[in-house]
C-alpha cells in the first residue's frame, strides 16, 4: 500500500520519476545519458511495480517516438534526456506538437554544445526547448529549482500536457537533478490529476483533431471503440493529409494559440519580496537558489531587492515580467548561458529600465556574489 | 462483427491511388487488405503505422487505426503503441529508404527486441518520392539520380539483416508473385513476435527508367527473371545468388515476444522492495 505522504531525502532526478508515476504515467522509453540517467533507473524499478512499462530504446529518436506511440495507445508517457539526446528528439517533438499527443520530455541540462561537459550543469537549452523543432508552434516548458519542485512540477507537467494535448518539456539541470534534499512525496487525489478528454460522440462522428469549444480536441486511444488516425503531416480534423492553404494556416495557428492564449492558466511565477522591491532578479531553475541567497544578502545590506522566479519558461510570462519592469528601477537576469531568457525580458521592457545579465558558461553555478555584482551594476 | 471483405478495409473515397502507373505499392496494398480479409482483422484493434515516402502514404487508403509519423521512425512509434497495449495488432509499412536506410537502426533493434509487430518493407530499390536517389538497397552498378555513373555501394540484403538481428519470422516476396506475397503477409500477421516481410516492387518512374525498364511490365519482368526461390538459390554459387532476389520464407521459429516476457517482470517487481 502506498502511504499518502512519504518524506524522503532524494535526488531531483529520483523525484522526477516519482512525480511522473504519481501523475499517472505508466510508460517510459529512453536512452541513458548523463546527467539524466537516474530518471531512467528509478523508472525501471518503479514502473513495473505499478503496472507500468519501461523500455530502453536504441536512441533518443526512437525514445520520443515510442512515448508518442504509447500515449496514443492510451498511456501517459515520458522520457528523460540531456542536451545531445534532446537535440536528437527535436524532429519527433514536432510530431507530438502536430499530432497533439500528450507526453512529457525531461531535459536535465548539461554543458554544451555537442558532447560538451557531460557531468556539468548549464541552462543553455532555453531557446532550444522553445524553438528546437522546426516550424511554428506553442510549447510548455517548466523549470524546477528544488527537489520538491521536481516532484510537484512533474505532476503539473503531466497535468498541462493532458489538458492541452501537447508535449511538455521539463527543463531541469544537472544541479537540480543531482542534488539531494528533503522532499515530500504526496499522493495526489483524483481531483489533482488531469486526464485527457476522451470523446463521447458516436464513434462514426469522431474527428481526432476537431477542437471542442475550449480549443482542445478529445483524444481516443487505439483499441477503443473509436477508430482514428493521427499524423505528423499537415492534416485536417479527420487526421487525413490536407494540403489546402487555409487548412494549413488554421492548424499552425491552432498549435500556437492553444498554448499562448491560455497563458493565464499555464504560467506559474513565484514572487519573493517584490512588494517594495527597487531591483529585481528574474531567474529560473538552479540559478533561483543563488538568486534567493543574493536577495537575502542584499536585504541585509539594506537594498530593496526581490526575486521573480519563472517556473514556467514557455509560454513566456510577458505580463508578469512587463509589470515587474514597470515597477522596479532595474533587473538582473542570471543564467548559465550567454543570455537567452534576458532577450525575452528585454522584449517586454517598455520603460527601458536597465537590465543586466549575469552569464556563466564555465560549467560552475552562478554564485550569490556574482548576482550581487550584477545588482550593483544596475544600480549605477 | 459482420464478415469483412477486403475492400471493407479500404478508404475508397481517397481513390484513385496517389502512386504512379506501374508502381507496385497498389499491389502490395491489395495483398495486405486481402490478408486482412483472410484473418478477419478487427478494424478497432488494428493499427497501421507508416513512415514517410511513397509507401508511407499507404495508410491513407486503409481504414483501420493509423499513425503516420516521421521518416525512418515508424517502428519506434509502433513499439510504443504495441507495448502500451499488447492487445493491438500492429502493422508497420515502410519503404527501403524509410525502413531500412534512415530507419535501419530501429529495424534491427525491433527485431532483436522481438516486439510483436509485423513490418512490411516495400523495396523498390530507390527513393521514389524524392526523385529516384539511391537507397541502402540499391543494387551495385545500377543507375539512379544520384549514382549517374553507376552505384558503387553494395545493397543491403534486408532479410539476412533482420534474421541476424533475431527476428522469429523473415520472408521475401515480390509484386510479381503476388499470391505468394499475400500468403507470407498472412503468416507474418499470425506470427507472435517480430515478423518481417520484404516485397520487391517495381518503380518504373525512377529506378526502371534509369536502368532500361521504362514501363511497369518491363520492370515486373525484370523482377521475375531475377527472382529465384530458396530451393533454386541453393544450387547457385554465392556470387550468382547475390545478384538474385531470393524469394520465400527464411525464418519461422517460435520465440517469446517482448510483451509476454514483460508480464513476468510485473510479477517479479511486485514482490521486490
Amino acid at each position: 500500500m502506498e502511504q499518502n505522504r512519504r518524506i524522503r531525502f532524494i535526488q531531483g532526478n529520483e523525484a522526477i520519476a516519482e512525480g511522473a508515476i504519481a501523475a499517472g504515467a505508466r510508460f517510459y522509453a529512453g536512452y541513458p545519458i548523463t546527467p539524466s540517467s537516474e530518471v531512467a533507473e528509478v523508472s525501471s524499478v518503479r514502473l513495473p511495480q505499478v503496472g507500468g512499462l519501461y523500455v530502453q530504446m536504441e536512441d533518443e529518436i526512437g525514445s520520443i517516438a515510442a512515448i508518442i506511440g504509447a500515449s496514443v495507445a492510451g498511456k501517459k508517457s515520458y522520457t528523460a534526456t540531456s542536451g545531445p539526446g534532446f537535440s536528437l528528439m527535436q524532429e519527433n517533438l514536432g510530431v507530438a506538437v502536430m499530432a497533439e499527443v500528450p507526453c512529457v520530455i525531461i531535459d536535465v541540462q548539461r554543458s554544451g554544445p555537442s558532447t560538451g561537459l557531460a557531468t556539468k550543469p548549464a541552462q543553455g537549452d532555453v531557446m532550444q526547448s522553445r524553438w528546437g523543432t522546426h516550424g511554428d508552434h506553442g510549447i510548455i516548458v517548466i523549470s524546477p529549482s528544488s527537489v520538491q519542485d521536481c516532484y510537484d512540477l512533474t505532476i503539473q507537467a503531466f497535468n498541462l500536457s493532458e489538458k492541452y494535448r501537447t508535449p511538455v518539456i521539463f527543463l531541469a539541470d544537472e544541479i537540480v537533478g543531482h542534488m539531494r534534499e528533503k522532499a515530500v512525496l504526496w499522493e495526489p487525489s483524483p481531483d489533482q490529476i488531469i486526464n485527457r478528454k476522451k470523446p463521447t460522440c458516436d464513434p462514426k462522428d469522431y474527428k481526432p483533431f476537431k477542437p471542442d469549444e475550449d480549443g482542445i480536441a478529445p483524444l481516443a486511444a487505439y483499441g477503443s471503440e473509436y477508430v482514428f488516425r493521427v499524423s505528423g503531416s499537415t492534416h485536417d480534423e479527420t487526421g487525413f493529409a490536407n494540403s489546402k492553404p487555409d487548412n494549413a494556416d488554421r492548424f499552425i495557428r491552432h498549435y500556437t494559440d492553444k498554448i499562448e492564449k491560455n497563458k493565464k492558466d499555464i504560467v506559474i511565477l513565484r514572487r519573493f519580496n517584490l512588494e517594495d522591491a527597487e531591483y529585481a532578479i528574474v531567474t529560473f531553475g538552479c540559478s533561483t537558489r543563488s538568486a534567493l541567497e543574493a536577495m537575502k544578502i542584499a536585504r541585509n545590506m539594506g537594498k530593496k531587492v526581490g526575486v521573480l522566479q519563472l517556473v514556467t519558461l514557455w509560454p513566456f510570462a510577458d505580463d508578469g515580467v512587463r509589470e515587474l519592469c514597470r515597477k522596479v528601477k532595474g533587473v538582473v537576469v542570471p543564467e548559465m548561458n550567454l543570455g537567452q531568457v534576458i532577450r525575452e525580458v528585454k522584449r517586454v521592457n517598455e520603460n527601458n529600465i536597465p537590465i543586466v545579465g549575469v552569464n556563466k558558461v564555465n560549467s560552475e553555478a552562478i554564485t550569490p556574489f556574482e548576482i550581487l555584482a550584477g545588482i550593483e551594476e544596475v544600480e549605477r | 462483427m459482420s464478415n469483412m471483405k477486403f475492400d471493407d478495409y479500404l478508404v475508397k473515397n481517397k481513390f484513385p491511388l496517389f502512386w504512379c502507373g506501374g508502381c507496385g505499392n497498389g499491389n502490395v496494398l491489395g495483398a495486405i487488405v486481402r490478408a486482412f480479409e483472410e484473418l478477419q482483422l478487427d478494424r478497432k484493434n488494428t493499427v497501421v503505422v507508416t513512415g514517410i515516402g511513397c509507401w508511407g502514404k499507404a495508410d491513407d487508403y486503409i481504414n483501420t487505426n493509423a499513425f503516420h509519423g516521421t521518416h525512418g521512425r515508424a517502428l519506434a512509434f509502433a513499439t510504443g503503441i504495441k507495448l502500451a497495449n499488447p492487445e493491438l495488432k500492429v502493422l508497420v509499412l515502410m519503404g527501403d529508404g524509410d525502413g531500412a536506410t534512415i530507419g535501419g537502426n530501429h529495424l534491427i533493434h525491433a527485431a532483436r527486441r522481438n516486439v510483436d509487430l509485423t513490418a512490411i518493407v516495400v523495396n523498390n530499390l530507390n527513393y521514389g518520392m524524392t526523385g529516384g536517389q539511391y537507397s541502402g538497397t540499391t543494387p551495385e552498378a545500377s543507375y539512379t539520380s544520384t549514382s549517374p555513373y553507376g552505384h558503387i555501394e553494395q545493397g543491403f540484403d534486408l532479410c539476412k539483416l533482420v534474421e541476424g538481428a533475431g527476428a522469429p519470422y523473415v520472408a521475401r516476396g515480390s509484386v510479381y508473385n503476388i499470391v505468394q506475397l499475400q500468403k507470407l503477409i498472412v503468416e507474418a500477421l499470425n506470427k507472435k513476435g517480430f515478423s518481417f516481410v520484404e516485397a520487391i516492387a517495381p518503380c518504373p518512374t525512377h529506378f526502371g527508367r534509369r536502368n532500361g525498364m521504362k514501363t511497369g511490365p518491363k520492370m515486373l519482368n525484370w523482377i521475375k527473371e531475377n527472382s529465384v526461390n530458396i530451393k533454386q538459390a541453393e544450387k547457385l554459387s554465392p556470387e550468382e545468388r547475390e545478384k538474385k532476389f531470393v524469394l520465400g520464407k527464411f525464418v519461422d521459429r517460435d520465440k517469446e515476444d517482448y510483451s509476454t516476457k514483460y508480464e513476468k517482470i510485473f510479477a517479479i517487481a511486485e514482490n521486490a522492495e
